[in-house]
């Protein structure tokens, strides 16, 4: 009974309960058949819904009205330099994967630069950051039709009995993240200052550094899905980042971190980014329409959203 | 006289006038024939639609929130309206209205638990999407006679346009700006707790403003058909962003009930002028949503500077 009682009182434990629910009415529906592809088929597109999840994650927590708009944009930027360097070779695998850090790099410095020099709020300032960037990658990537190097596209879409390869690694980072947000002196600032940050200031945690980072860190992330999704794809097009901008929120706040900030659980997201997956993957087996299928996934967000409430503001 | 004129409390009320002026005079001298009724006409006849899904979008930036579903809420209106209220009227008139009235159900939830309006409006952009697509799976529709005849009036010597987005901008700004309601409304956004303690119902606050909001996304759908004559689930995608542009553009502060009415139709202007510059200067259209981004920056720098001046 205990173990039940801890397990519930952790926030992540819904996004799995609703993973597994919806994979068993799927299951049951179709008699079982092809349910272990479903899995796999979860498992390697959630993969990139998690690595922007994560991102995006970190910069919610550092407080309310903290969010990352410019993720969809920095995916299809990253996605389109990087193809454009690599030309297909991969001999130039490393200066395409190294350019792609770079758009993340510069994405997140200019998101930060906005937010502290002007003085808006982030959201504006991530928004008005995504109108530039997304106009670079119309412009840099007008009719880029390159295919990724054989390299990239093989790890990208390569399994293991049935298990994405590319998934087990990220699973691996996602760990490692986990580490990052509650064991170091980075993760705990971010969780701090989320919670309020003026004691965290006065606390002697050096908040602009700490949410310079976080920025730099979601841009980052972006750009690294970017570059892996074009592989994952057969290469990059313009609104392959599209679907991230709720994507990235919804896993985050279904995967039960807090809006208000402060709070914040990395395995979460990956419940989430699954059951996202595969409730789509439901209603495509029960034969519903493209608008059904909208409606429903606006619908559980919003569902899910009043059921966790928002957290009365912490301060 | 001049301590007035470069006080900070004046440069920030005349910057979205500012904005739009420098960016016409810009458009005539690159482009002189543009300066005539047919070209205006031409430059700025998606005003309408914009200015008033930016009056939607401030209305909810107002009380402190933030709509980004209101592209394809707006999408939604111009389906419905290119499809039932054509075909069978009542029964369109009945889905719009019941369109708004999902909008005050938003803002009652979002008051009643607390929550994110980001979220919330995220999730219902598929929602509204979803919708759409079921009204209207692939685009065409006929707008209603008498939308078209609305949106095309003609008048003498200034464009119609300019017309219809100043009277938006006047009835929105002696509804909000200047009745005692409107005052309350907007304190809702300065300090929800005084308004609430003074009496004033928090929770009737913003489910008028979310109907508000509502009221004018159903119109920006009816007029965006009245110019295009058909319809389409994503016909307003691209909304969301304007509307968020032009409320900032226009002087809006994000938070703090801190917003213009008039402001909000000159920064959705603006936005539709840089469009038309950046075609007389044979710049690519790839660049024309990063141009508007960088109109958004330079003007939230200048305003950045002027606010430090207050100190």
């Amino acid at each position: 009974m205990t173990l039940i009682k801890q397990l519930s009182a952790k926030a992540w434990i819904w996004s799995f309960i609703g993973m597994v629910l919806v994979w068993l009415v799927t299951a049951i529906y179709t008699g079982g058949k092809g349910s272990a592809d479903v899995i796999t088929a979860a498992l390697s597109f959630a993969t990139f819904t998690v690595i922007v999840g994560i991102g995006q994650m970190f910069v919610i927590t550092t407080g309310p009205g903290n969010v990352d708009l410019s993720i969809p944009s920095t995916i299809s930027l990253s996605g389109a330099v990087a193809m454009k360097i690599m030309g297909g070779s991969d001999a130039m695998l490393i200066v395409g994967f190294l350019a792609s850090l770079g758009c993340g790099l510069a994405v997140g410095m200019f998101n930060y630069m906005l937010i502290r020099v002007l003085r808006i709020p982030p959201i504006i300032a991530t928004l008005s950051s995504s109108f530039l960037i997304l106009s670079t990658a119309i412009a840099y990537g007008r009719g880029l039709k390159i295919k990724p190097p054989p390299l990239l596209a093989d790890f990208t879409t390569a399994q293991v009995s049935g298990v994405p390869v590319l998934a087990v690694v990220i699973i691996l980072f996602a760990v490692v993240m986990s580490v990052v947000l509650n064991r170091t002196l980075y993760g705990r600032a971010v969780l701090a200052i989320g919670q309020n940050m003026r004691a965290a200031w006065l606390a002697g945690i050096n908040v602009e550094r700490i949410r310079f980072m976080t920025y730099v860190l979601s841009a980052v992330l972006a750009a690294i899905c970017g570059f892996l999704l074009s592989g994952f794809s057969g290469g990059a097009s313009l609104n392959m980042g599209q679907e991230y901008l709720l994507a990235s929120i919804a896993v985050v706040v279904i995967g039960g971190t807090s809006v208000a900030g402060g709070k914040a659980n990395i395995p979460g997201i990956w419940g989430a980014a699954m059951f996202m997956f595969l409730l789509v993957t439901m209603l495509n087996t029960f034969g519903a329409s493209a608008g059904i299928r909208l409606i429903m996934t606006g619908l559980i967000i919003v569902a899910v959203i009043t059921i966790a409430g928002g957290d009365e503001p912490q301060r | 006289m001049l301590d007035a004129l470069t006080s900070p409390r004046f440069l920030r009320a005349a910057l979205p006038a500012a904005s739009f002026a420098i960016l016409l005079a810009a458009i005539f001298y690159v482009q002189p024939r543009a300066m005539s009724y047919f070209g205006m006409n031409l430059m700025l006849q998606y005003t309408v639609p914009i200015a008033l899904a930016t009056i939607a979008q401030m209305f909810i930036i107002t009380v402190n929130d933030l709509d980004l579903s209101i592209g394809p809420f707006v999408g939604l209106t111009a389906c419905i309206g290119a499809t039932m209220l054509a075909d069978t009227p009542l029964l369109g008139l009945v889905a719009l209205a019941a369109c708004v009235a999902a909008y005050a159900a938003l803002g009652a939830l979002i008051h009643l638990r607390n929550l994110p309006s980001l979220v919330v409006t995220l999730g219902m952009s598929f929602v509204w999407l979803g919708i759409a697509v079921l009204v209207l799976p692939t685009p065409g529709g006929t707008a209603p006679g008498w939308v078209k005849a609305v949106v095309g009036l003609k008048t003498p010597y200034v464009p119609y346009p300019i017309i219809a987005a100043v009277a938006i901008g006047l009835v929105v700004h002696l509804a909000l700006m200047t009745s005692s309601y409107g005052a309350v409304l907007r304190g809702a956004g300065g300090n929800p707790r005084a308004i609430g303690r003074a009496g004033w119902s928090l929770l009737k606050i913003k489910m008028v403003m979310y109907s508000a909001a509502g009221f004018f996304g159903v119109l920006s759908g009816l007029s965006l058909i009245g110019l295009t004559s058909a319809a389409d689930a994503h016909i307003a995608d691209r909304y969301t962003l304007y509307a968020i542009a032009g409320v900032i553009l226009g002087g809006g502060e994000f938070v703090g009930g801190r917003v213009s009415p008039i402001g909000a139709v000159i920064g959705a202007m603006t936005l539709t002028l840089t469009g038309s510059f950046l075609t007389f200067l044979k710049i690519s259209p790839d660049w024309q949503i990063g141009a508007q981004g960088g109109i958004l920056i330079i003007v939230l720098a200048l305003r950045a500077l002027i606010n430090r001046r207050e100190g």
